[in-house]
């Protein structure tokens, strides 16, 4: 008797556990509800705020958490100076998306939030504030900087990052310098055709050279395989956008999936380590090689100069090339130069909190304060009138390319359809390296993919 | 005379608390996410009412679909491993052998570490193994099956084996010996005494792997992350390794329609293991024996 009570309160005791931790498990957000209704009644209004930014406070949910004590810093400053409470927090590294989700529930809600780009703004379009007539606006050096959507601007972008083909100039200068060389001067590598020469040559004569191979492992690890699936990608996208005069697109035809192919192949072959390792190589150890002068060739962004400086190597020993595959005038092609980091201000704060603000985002970008710390602690060149100097070796390659009439290539990434997408193109690039698929599983991916990635944010 | 009154009342004092945390953690979400599942919603305060189409949505996902087949696939294969390791440790660990104590205690310890945690180190030792045939777990969803299987087998045997030991030890004495004195030899003991005394830890133990497994989210998120993912013939990423726990909640977040289609699939998969469970119950505890 006793036996079957404690069996049954056992039993419902297991039932309602398994009840919770079920009902936990489907539960994604559940909680608050305080602010309901709200949002989407206010429409995104283009007139200058109404509201008095001395009564309002800033909340920044703040993306880079590499940055996050240099932002508190700065927050800290301006309410220093200004009387404005200022909030950052920030979120653990690749959930912004999730966090801004669960913020944006509260009744605290972030005024100051940031979108990758046109397709991070389809989820957030409603809550973004028209900018068009803000200050910060006017502060930008190119309107091409603001994120718009139709006739209003809902994002402001707040930096600027250059990445191409980082090189070591003590080394290709020892390449060029040598007998087997057939391109005689660095300034001389200004195509595919070159680059490819190159990276054969110095592959053919590694131990002359004393490297292990031309380019770093190209690491297909989570934490590296963005450099192809993502950073590469944005150059076979860039030029097909460009031939069809278009911006975004529902349905990417793959015109130039074959030059993408043979950078990939160039990556892979003349490569420090076998092209089958690459599966689990990662973004330290192609970061590492370089370091050590095991290779010549990195692609990577100016967000690794201080990487690199910190590893050992002066500003004079690097260089960064344009990512050339062989399409389009490659003489006067530049570094990819663009941005995934778009300021967008809460529509639903109330009228006081987002002239707070506003006042904050324009205070950063024209202050002596402000650019100082966004130049300097953060490492960010901005595009804004105001900007200070960065001291960053690859920013400086990327104005004098400029100067010099390259066109920059501008980063197209961000209209990439998904991280679902960019995930199926990350496979099939590295099934293709480790030899367990073919080229056609990429452009599957790549074509395909996008199409249905596409159809399911219309 | 006023006794009965007041023992209500200390009964509702006594009660609130917990009845409090339960409506606001439990009872208010569940009811608030079958609500916002009918809804198109990018935060939960903020939903338009859209009806079925979630619903019809979350069945027309083939990477759901499939993950539910692989999830089943994944359950079957772990609760049987599971159960028969935990179940031959707690039978080695309750002869008597010297140090079975610490014994114990070893197979138990993983069962104490986090499940994220156990997926990345079990994630970097199989992929050091798998580095010497130049593959690794996301390029291989056998590897990431297998892989899954043997890290549950590792975390779940050690506390199914404690349940298994107090079912040991709980089978009288005296019916052993009497089955002994019927001349019954060791594989009939095992098979007509000790498995049917045994009944009530297995149900335990099967109903706990069972929805353990079926509910895998953490390790699973960890170790492979779903890895690889192919693009099927109607060009849909597929991930292979991914169960339905990690599907609802990529699926949540991979695009701007996407939420409210997560949280039908949360819906959907509640009354899956729901019915799987109450089956189970069922069916197992009528095998169960009174002493």
């Amino acid at each position: 008797m006793k036996k079957t009570v404690i069996k049954r309160a056992s039993a419902l005791t297991l039932a309602a556990l398994m009840a919770g931790s079920a009902l936990a498990g489907c539960q994604s957000g559940g909680g608050t509800s305080s602010a309901a209704g709200d949002a989407t009644t206010a429409a995104a209004q283009s007139e200058a705020p109404k509201g008095n930014a001395a009564n309002g406070k800033v909340y920044y949910l703040n993306f880079k958490p590499e940055q996050d004590a240099a932002w508190q810093n700065l927050a800290k400053k301006f309410t220093e100076e200004k009387g404005i409470p200022v909030t950052v927090k920030t979120a653990a590294e690749g959930t912004y998306e999730e966090t801004l989700t669960a913020e944006m529930d509260k009744k605290e809600a972030p005024t100051l939030f940031q979108v990758n780009g046109p397709v991070g703004l389809k989820n957030w379009k409603d809550y973004c504030m028209d900018l068009a007539n803000a200050d910060i606006t006017k502060q930008l050096t190119s309107q091409d900087f603001a994120l718009k959507d139709g006739d209003k601007t809902l994002g402001v972008a707040y930096v600027i990052e250059s990445y191409g083909i980082i090189y070591n100039k003590t080394l290709l200068q020892k390449y060029c310098d040598s007998d087997f060389a057939t391109v005689k001067s660095i300034d001389e590598i200004n195509s595919f055709e070159k680059l490819k020469t190159v990276a054969d040559e110095i592959q053919a004569n590694k131990d002359a050279l004393g490297v292990k191979g031309a380019f770093t492992s190209a690491g297909m690890d989570a934490s590296s395989d963005w450099r192809f699936k993502t950073h590469l990608a944005n150059l076979p996208i860039y030029f097909e956008y460009k031939d069809e005069g278009i911006g975004t697109t529902d349905a990417i035809k793959g015109t130039y999936l074959d030059n993408y192919k043979n950078i990939w192949d160039l990556y892979i072959t003349d490569s420090t380590c076998d092209k089958t390792e690459l599966a689990s190589k990662t973004g330290t150890d192609a970061e590492t090689e370089f370091i050590n002068g095991d290779a010549v060739f990195f692609q990577n962004g100016s967000w690794e100069y201080g990487a690199v400086t910190e590893g050992g190597l002066k500003d004079e020993d690097l260089g960064m090339l344009p990512i050339y595959i062989g399409v389009g005038d490659e003489a006067k092609q530049g570094l990819c130069t663009g941005t995934e980091n778009y300021w967008c201000v809460n529509n639903n704060a109330s009228d006081d909190d987002k002239a707070a603000t506003l006042n904050f985002i324009n205070w950063c970008v024209t202050s002596e304060t402000g650019t100082a710390a966004m130049a300097d602690e953060m490492g960010f060149v901005i595009p804004f009138q105001a900007a200070k100097d960065s001291t960053n070796v690859f920013v400086k390659i990327d104005k004098d390319l400029t100067a010099a009439g390259k066109t920059p290539v501008s980063w197209n990434f961000p209209t990439m359809p998904s991280e679902d997408w960019k995930n199926g193109v990350g496979t099939a690039l590295t099934q293709y390296a480790a030899g367990t698929g073919d080229w056609d599983a990429v452009v599957k991916a790549f074509v395909d993919g996008w199409k249905t990635e596409a159809a399911k944010n219309a | 005379m006023f006794r009965k009154p007041r023992r209500k009342l200390y009964f509702l004092i006594f009660v609130l608390p917990t009845l409090a945390a339960f409506i606001i953690g439990f009872v208010y979400p569940f009811f608030h996410g079958i609500y916002l599942s009918f809804c198109n919603f990018k935060t939960t305060s903020n939903a338009t009412f859209v009806g079925f189409d979630n619903y019809i949505a979350a069945f027309q996902n083939e990477g759901f679909i499939r993950s539910f087949w692989f999830t089943c696939l994944f359950v079957v294969t772990s609760v049987i491993l599971i159960n028969l390791i935990a179940f031959f440790v707690a039978y080695a660990l309750t002869l008597g052998i010297r140090g079975s104590n610490i014994f114990r205690t070893v197979f138990f310890v993983p069962n104490l570490i986090g499940g994220i945690i156990l997926g990345y180190i079990w994630q970097q030792i199989f992929n050091a193994i798998l580095k010497n045939y130049s593959t690794n777990l996301e390029l291989n969803a056998t590897f990431g099956f297998w892989g899954l299987v043997i890290l549950m087998c590792w975390q779940q045997a050690g506390y199914m084996m404690i349940i298994y030991i107090a079912g040991f030890q709980s089978v009288p004495a005296d019916l052993y010996e009497a089955a002994r004195i019927d001349g019954a030899n060791k594989k009939q003991v095992l098979s007509n005494v000790t498995l049917p005394m045994m009944m009530p830890s297995i149900t335990i133990c099967t109903f706990l792997t069972l929805t353990n497994s079926f509910k895998l989210f953490d390790q699973n998120l960890a170790l492979t992350n779903g890895a690889p993912g192919v693009v099927s013939e109607s060009g849909t990423m597929i991930y292979q390794t991914e169960m339905m726990a990690l599907n609802i909640y990529k699926t949540f977040y991979s695009n701007a329609n996407s939420r409210g289609v997560g949280q039908a699939e949360g819906v959907i998969f509640f009354l899956i293991v729901v019915v799987i469970a109450l089956a189970q119950l069922f069916l197992t505890r009528r095998k169960e024996v009174q002493a």
